[in-house]
This record gives structure tokens, sequence and C-alpha cells, in this order.
């Protein structure tokens, strides 16, 4: 039993029926995590990417240090840092939050290389025009370089959102209950791992096939008229 | 244009560098108003670099630039001239209107979006006005049919039509055309220059062009500068500098691109 739910193991498909509901406990709570993740991500990594395009050096690169640093370190060794070495100094999360900010942190250093070739493929002569006619910095910013970074910056994004779902079984290292890891408790105690496993594989797929699909029509919505794309 | 009148542009002793690069080397120079002045010159001899100074898309590192009376660069501070403030360079561009060699349209937005976004959102007007503006305009250009088209269904020489009304929306005093008509085709090159001409015939604008189309400098200007080297090596009228030019490097200079 777990989470109130009694397992069936009269016959395979009984089992997997009567294991499913767990699952998607579980699957709801790899969900939460991803999608926090991907929050924390996309807030930090444009703040990583503004620091990064900033003029001055004293900003700039010290971000990119940062940034180089999480990029080449593994997940597991930042999340056991968080989940380890910061209650020590009185910073005391739960294994999700901690779980969800290390996926976040990771990923911050990749979506701030994604903001800045957005940002930066907007060219010269854009600014160059929008200085011209007098528009503000932020005019500029918000009318003439967002709405033709963003179609260029979903699609990357995107990608990063499905990679984000696929790295949260790393959390189950820290005890969070995400699917893979109430799968395989399912299994420890039914001494059967085929049919929990496949069923963790068949609901990866469908959750990942719904981002992209998500991904997808969103791209699909935003106004491209007349930005030259890739 | 009468001689009398006080000159609407004026650049003294003028340095302007890219690093070691000496680009404008102590360039005096003068436009009156409602002047056209066109400005020829080999490659590199620094005259986009007196437009780009002019529309504050690039500083200079010695000498005054003036516009309107005022100085560009500097602003009056109470110890004499300082370097201008950001406040300072925006009321100075609103007197300038720059049409750029690849246009720079916002690709993102309809011709009518292009030309009314700047005197919506910078001049204040209303939409309505805007829009009032924006259709005379395309009018005037020739382009009347074509408001809510995007810049890339349009050929190149429309879309730099549609770059001199956008320009021509903010009231400038001064217009400063970036060769114009150098990325076009050839066979679109004609539209644009009538364009430029009919405004520099109809209207007291002050116009200053920098383009290597000769024939048309020759017709619209009433005056050129041969630049060379980051100064003005020599300057006239169409006709004298053409038919009569005094400087040897000047009559290279017509020799190469005349037989070109």
């Amino acid at each position: 039993m777990l989470f109130g739910y009694e397992w069936d193991l009269s016959s395979p498909l009984a089992f997997a029926v009567s294991i499913l509901p767990i699952l998607l406990i579980g699957m709801w709570v790899t969900i939460q995590a991803a999608v926090l993740g991907f929050l924390v991500a996309l807030v930090l990594g444009l703040l990583f990417a503004v620091l990064k395009s900033a003029p001055s050096r004293w900003v700039s690169w010290p971000a990119a240090v940062v940034t180089e640093f999480i990029r080449d370190t593994p997940l597991l060794v930042q999340l056991f840092f968080l989940y380890y070495v910061l209650p020590e100094y009185g910073v005391v999360l739960p294994a999700f939050m901690t779980g969800a900010l290390a996926l976040g942190i990771q990923y911050s250093a990749y979506t701030s290389e994604v903001y800045r070739a957005g940002l930066e493929a907007v060219s010269r002569d854009q600014h160059e025009a929008a200085r011209a006619l007098n528009l503000s910095a932020v005019r500029t910013f918000t009318h003439i370089v967002v709405p033709q970074a963003v179609p260029r910056i979903v699609p990357a994004m995107g990608n990063y959102l499905v990679s984000i779902m696929k790295d949260v079984p790393v959390l189950s290292v820290v005890t969070v209950l995400e699917m893979l890891n109430v799968a395989k408790i399912v299994g420890d105690r039914t001494f059967s791992y085929l049919i929990p496993l496949s069923l963790v594989g068949g609901l990866y797929l469908i959750m990942t096939l719904v981002a992209s699909a998500g991904v997808r029509l969103l791209d699909a919505w935003l106004p491209k008229q007349g930005i030259p794309l890739k | 244009m009468s001689d009398n009148t006080d000159p609407i542009i004026t650049f003294d002793q003028v340095v302007k560098r890219f690093g070691d690069l000496t680009v404008l080397d102590k360039l005096d120079f003068e436009v009156k108003r409602g002047e056209k002045v066109t400005i020829i010159g080999p490659s590199g001899s620094g005259k986009s670099t007196v437009l780009r100074i002019l529309m504050t898309l690039e500083g200079i590192d010695g000498g005054v630039v003036t516009v309107g009376g005022e100085p560009l660069w500097h602003e009056q501070g109470p110890e004499g001239l300082r370097p201008a403030s950001e406040a300072h360079l925006r009321k100075m561009r609103s007197r300038l209107g720059m049409v750029f060699q690849q246009f720079n349209l916002f690709p993102h937005m309809t011709v009518l979006r292009n030309i009314t976004e700047a005197p919506v959102k910078v001049l204040g007007l209303s939409k309505v006005e805007a829009r009032t503006r924006a259709e005379e305009l395309l009018e005037l250009v020739g382009l009347a049919d074509q408001a809510q088209k995007y810049p890339h269904q349009l050929s190149g020489g429309q879309q730099q039509r549609v770059g001199i009304a956008r320009a021509l929306a903010m009231r400038p005093d001064v217009l400063l055309f970036d060769e114009p008509t150098s990325a076009l085709d050839p066979e679109l090159v004609g539209e644009v220059l009538n364009v430029i001409g009919q405004l520099a015939e109809e209207h007291d604008l002050t116009m200053l062009l920098v383009t290597h189309e000769m024939r048309f400098a020759r017709e619209v200007s009433d005056r050129v500068c041969f630049f060379d080297q980051g100064r003005i090596r020599e300057q006239g009228t169409p006709e004298q500098l053409f038919t009569d030019p005094r400087e040897q490097r000047t009559r290279e200079f017509l020799a190469a691109v005349l037989d070109a």
C-alpha cells in the first residue's frame, strides 16, 4: 500500500491498473518540480543574460564565470550541495523546494544563453533606427527588441522544459517522491519492477509529448510576421 | 539658398577616431537652413560618420558640432561646455531624421505602425493624428495602398520610401540620407531618387545626403562636398565641382566613379 492505494497482484493488468493512481500522484510531483524549476530557470536565466551583457566588465565577467561554473558541474553535485550543505548554515528548505531550486539554477545557465542569443539576434540597425526616432530605451526594449527576440527564444526554451522534466528523477536521491521514486518503492515492495517502470516510461512519453505540443502551439500563436528567423 | 541665413549645422574642428584610425580630422563644415548638400567621396573618407554623428549614433573625440545654434554633443554648464546628457541628446535628436542604407524598418510592424510608432510614443500625437499624418506621407512617397503590409512584403525601393516617410513623420528640421540607394537593385534606385528629388524641390527641409549617385547629386544639390581622408577636400556648386574640379584628387575620384 502506498498513498492509501492497495495494489492488486492477481494479474499484470490488474497490477498496472491498481498502481496507476499511485504513479499519477508521483507524476503530479514531477510536473510541479519541472514547472517550478523551469520558472526559476526563466527568471534567473534572464537575470544572468542581462548581467552577462552589462557594459561593465566588473558585472559581466563574474556573471559569465558563475553561469559557466553552473553549467560545468553536475546537477547531482549542486543538488547535494543545496540539500546537505545549506542546512549547516541554517538554511533548511523542504526536499521538494531544494530540488526545484537546483533544477532551476542548473537550467538558468542554459536559458541565459538562449536569452542572450535571442536578444543579440535583433541587429544593431534596429537599435539605431529606434534611437534615430527618439524612442526611449524602455520602449525600444519592450516594443522593438522583445517582440523580435521572443519568437527566436520560445522553441529553444521549449526544449529545455522537456529536458528539465526528464531530469526530475534526479531529485529522488534527496527523497522527493517524484514518479520514478514512487515506481521504485512499488517495485521494492512487490518485487515486481517491470510494470511500474514501464508505466513510468509511458507516462513520461505522454508528459513530454504534451509539453512539446504546448510549446509548438505557443510558437504557432506568436506573431512572427516579417521577423527574419533562421 | 541665400547666403545670409544662419547655418543650421556646423562642425568646428571635429575629430572622430575609431581606435587608431582618424575618421574625421579637424573637420570644419556648415550647412545652411534649407540647403541641400551632398557628400561624395571614396569609402572610408568619413562621409557616413558625419551623418551618424549628427544622428547621435556616434560620439565625437574633439571639436564642437552644433545643430540649430546649440551644441549637439555638449551642453552649457556653469563652467563652459560639458558632455551632453541623454536628456539633451533626446531634445537635439528631435531636430533630425535619418534614412538608412539598409532601411532599418521594424520588421514586426506594419508600414503604418512603422510610421506612427514614434509620433505617438515620442511626440505624443493621438493615434488618429499620427495615422492621418502617416497616410499623407504614404501618399507623398506613392505608397498609399501599402499601409497594412509588412516590410518584407515590399520591394527594397518601397521599403526605402517607407523609411523616408517614417523619418518625415517626426517633422525634423534636417533629414539625413545615408547612401539611401546603395542597398537597392539597380532598377529600384530611380523610384527612391524621384521621391528624394521631389522632397528637395517642394520642401524647405534641410537635406544632407551621402550618395554614390553622381548624376542625382548633380541634379538635386545646392552644394556638393568632396570628402577625402576625413576632411572636405573640395566643395562647390554641382556645376563647378563636376565640370571643373580644382583638385587633382577630386578629378581622379570623379573619373573613377563616372567611368564605372
